[in-house]
């Protein structure tokens, strides 16, 4: 007679080290190894889309400011870039180029976390340090153009909370020439680390078309080998006048589509996105940031979705406006959200141990899953 | 590569009074109006048919269309009776680049829609969310469950116009 099996259920969360903030992940396991994975979320619910309806369209920034809060400048240019449609107003050309260099600045301080909380979730602490203390320079950059640090409320419909610093241009400069040397450093210190290699290379391998129909985005999608970045599919802002390279997975140390590839999709995509802010920093027109701010942000009625490319994917807003001047809803997509859904279809055949090392290649932000 | 108004012609010759209408109106991208009951079916069609190929879904989101009446309550507060709930599908091809955006409206007292969770698994979470928040009943939905409130969270759905915070959670004072 055969032995009776049955499996196992293990929680993981909400309060755990790996999971960035609070999630709950109910892993049904066999042995060691797992068979399914449920998330639980919406323990950092706010009910942003609830609280923006009663706000004014100035109002929301503060709030999309707190949704990815990595990377709230990316947020910012999102919405601003989507009501902006809405009213069909045209920015002037220095917003536009400092609003791009602060993008990109934004990219590389949260790719450092996500490269250095990856490796850190895994047994990696030193890189962890190494790539905090090059984030510190991006955050000074920030804190000296607008005074915050995390949550910038930077970017306005049609302009800018606060022109840049007389310094900002020759500290940029001064950074990207320190920053790109310590890219290298990062790839001797952890990317072809060997241990590293062995937990990621061949985990969470994920398919490029189960990618694409589970809605992934951002460097999850590009690590399954498929070069799209709406910077270049679906231009916002002056992003068609920059040459870059859309960096992919190409299975270097396993398969396409793993752990180690979604991660280096990263690195690579910093290199770029200096690429783009040296392209930038000296055609910056001069002018006055706040110039084209209306008085009165009131929409005239209809909807937009409008997506642009965070460093975590497609951020979509879709507001519809009745005519008021406030919101009749605003519906946000947030890519964190659309690639957590991943984690059941990714663990399954895994080991506990992995993951913790998939949940870190996926990058996700809580405040943003949850909002 | 399609626009919205060839896209409609496809849809209308395939599946004629199923699809509802074509709305041009609106300062941005066209929105094609679809029967709630046939969702899945366009949806496939969307996704397998040669030249359209609509293989990711952007995002998927429940709207309260709030255009029912307003009737106060005993105790003063708006209630709305009536009217529809819509749900917005926003659809892209990856590899043909083109995009498209399909509403259905579903009775507010009475809000089903078929389910397109088995054509783009994006639409699971969404669909369990649009379902948290405005109560829409997805047919033939997997997993139907509340995604970003309480699981026993009995107060309604929070993003409807006429929603009231409840006074207690669970024998607990909201706001505590």
């Amino acid at each position: 007679m055969a032995l009776k099996t049955e499996t196992m259920v293990l929680n993981m969360g909400p309060q755990h080290p790996s999971t960035h903030g609070v999630l709950r992940l109910e892993l049904e396991l066999e042995g060691e190894v797992i068979v399914n994975v449920k998330p639980h979320i919406g323990y950092l619910h706010r009910c942003f889309e609830k609280h923006a309806e009663v706000m004014t369209y100035p109002q929301v920034i503060p709030y999309t400011d707190r949704m990815d809060y990595l990377a709230s400048m990316s947020n910012n240019f999102g919405y601003v870039v989507a009501v902006e449609k809405l009213l069909g107003i045209q920015v002037p050309d220095r917003v536009q180029y400092i609003r791009v260099i602060m993008a990109e600045l934004q990219r590389i301080a949260s790719h450092l976390v996500a490269l250095g909380t990856n490796g850190l979730d895994i047994g990696a602490f030193t890189p962890f340090l190494y790539l905090f203390r090059d984030r510190e320079h991006i955050l000074s950059l920030f804190e000296m153009t607008c005074g915050a640090r995390l949550l910038y409320n930077y970017m306005w419909v049609g302009g800018l909370s606060h022109d840049i610093h007389p310094d900002f241009v020759r500290l940029t400069k001064e950074f990207v020439n320190y920053f790109r040397p310590t890219i290298t450093e990062l790839n001797n210190l952890l990317t072809f680390n060997k241990i590293f290699i062995e937990r990621t290379a061949n985990i969470g391998i994920l398919p490029l078309d189960t990618a694409i129909n589970f809605g992934a985005t951002g460097p999850v999608l590009r690590g399954s080998g498929l070069a799209f970045d709406l910077r270049r599919e679906d231009p916002y802002s002056i992003y068609d006048r920059f040459n870059f390279e859309i960096p992919t997975g190409k299975g270097l140390v396993g398969t396409i589509g793993d752990c180690w590839d979604r991660y280096y999709v990263r690195v690579l995509e910093m290199e770029q996105s200096l690429r783009i802010i040296e392209q930038a920093i000296d055609p910056i027109p001069e002018g006055d940031v706040q110039s084209a701010i209306p008085k009165r942000v009131k929409p005239p009625k209809g909807t937009v979705y409008s997506r642009t490319e965070n460093p975590r994917g497609e951020l979509g807003y879709f507001i519809i406006s009745d005519g008021n001047v406030n919101p009749f809803r605003i519906k946000v997509r947030g890519p964190s959200f659309v690639n957590l859904e991943l984690m059941g279809e990714l663990c399954k055949g895994h080991l506990v141990a992995d993951v913790i090392a998939i949940l870190g290649s996926i990058d996700i932000v809580l405040g943003e899953v949850d909002r | 590569m399609k626009n919205p108004e060839e896209i409609f012609e496809i849809l209308k010759k395939e599946f004629g009074e199923s699809i509802l209408a074509i709305d041009k109106d609106v300062p941005t991208e066209p929105i094609i109006a679809v029967d709630p009951m046939y969702i899945n079916k366009v949806g496939q069609f969307l996704r397998e048919h040669e030249e359209l190929k609509f293989d990711s879904l952007m995002v998927l989101s429940g709207v309260d269309d709030a255009n029912g009446t307003k009737i106060k309550d005993e105790d003063e507060t708006e209630v709305i009776s009536g009217g529809t709930l819509s749900v917005y599908y926003h659809l892209h091809s990856v590899y043909l680049k083109h995009k498209i955006t399909l509403k259905v409206s579903t009775p507010r007292d009475n809000p089903k829609a078929e389910s397109v969770e088995s054509i783009w698994k994006t639409a699971d979470w969404h669909e369990r969310e649009a379902y948290d928040m405005f109560g829409i009943i997805f047919l033939n939905h997997p997993d139907l469950r509340r995604i970003l409130m309480p699981y026993d969270w009995e107060a309604g759905y929070p993003l409807r116009k006429d929603y009231k915070n409840p006074e207690f959670y669970q024998g607990m004072k909201v706001p505590y």
